[in-house]
């Protein structure tokens, strides 16, 4: 259990870092790259929750291909490569309130309703089969619907994108 | 392991990608923020599936990564647009729809 949670503070304090980084830097770039380290750490983060067929989905399509889009968006819309003092709105310094009392809001109900309730460290482990069976047999329906949601973005790209 | 060290650290990344929302110009780097959203979202789903020991949550976690691989295909293909037409992707800019 210590060593868990060994792994929990470092990888937590590394995709809070990471995120910070991404809200706050002035390089696009930069900040591609840094949303790579936390959804890194979130794939991490799922390992030690026993779902290891989310993390490895999370890493071929958060770091494999939204990065790339991103990478590509970037180049695509010429945003500068390097510093760029003109990516914050002039009202950017409402955010950290904003953000501020969301968080205590939030943190105030978590402790309220779960306290110090513990993870069970000898559930079930959840096997691939079983999201498999939960996929194809009650949750048929909205897999469906996603089918046709990810062949619209994918026909709505193309025909956004193409030049004409 | 508790339950709420990673609901916190949940809530925490949500809290971070709200003000990226609020805070950042170029929309490209507001589409990053919604990312961290939607992963703090995530993050909530496998911490409730292994506390109830059931694998609704990892479905879903799998349904919100692929509706969010749409988002970001279709939300980079309006910038591209916008910015072929308007050779700017700074959402102050994009102001017709003012009263």
């Amino acid at each position: 259990m210590v060593a868990q949670n060994i792994g929990f503070t470092i990888i937590a304090a590394m995709m809070i870092i990471g995120a910070l980084r991404v809200v706050t830097t002035s390089n696009v770039v930069h900040a591609a790259l840094w949303l790579v380290v936390v959804l890194a750490g979130a794939a991490a983060q799922y390992i030690l929750l026993a779902a290891e067929f989310v993390a490895v989905t999370q890493v071929l399509v958060y770091i494999g291909a939204v990065m790339v889009l991103f990478l590509f968006g970037t180049m695509l819309t010429r945003s500068r490569i390097g510093r760029d003092s003109g990516l914050n709105n002039s009202y950017a310094k409402l955010g950290i309130p904003v953000a501020v009392v969301l968080f205590a809001a939030m943190a105030l109900a978590l402790s309220e309703s779960f306290g110090t309730e513990k993870l069970p460290s000898d559930g079930s482990i959840v096997t691939t089969q079983q999201i498999s069976d939960q996929i194809f047999g009650p949750y048929l329906l909205p897999f469906w619907a996603l089918s046709f949601v990810l062949l619209a973005a994918v026909i709505g790209a193309i025909v956004l994108a193409r030049k004409d | 392991m508790l339950v709420n060290q990673f609901l916190l650290l949940a809530a925490l990344l949500f809290c971070i990608g709200v003000y990226g929302v609020i805070a950042r110009k170029n929309a490209v780097l507001v589409l990053m923020s919604i990312e961290l959203i939607l992963n703090a979202v995530n993050l909530n789903f496998i911490a409730f599936a292994l506390r109830n020991g059931n694998a609704d949550g990892h479905t879903f976690a799998l349904y919100i990564i692929a509706i969010a691989a749409a988002e970001v295909g279709v939300g980079l293909g309006l910038v591209l647009l916008i910015f072929r037409n308007r050779r700017t992707i700074s959402l102050d800019d994009l102001s017709e729809m003012k009263g």
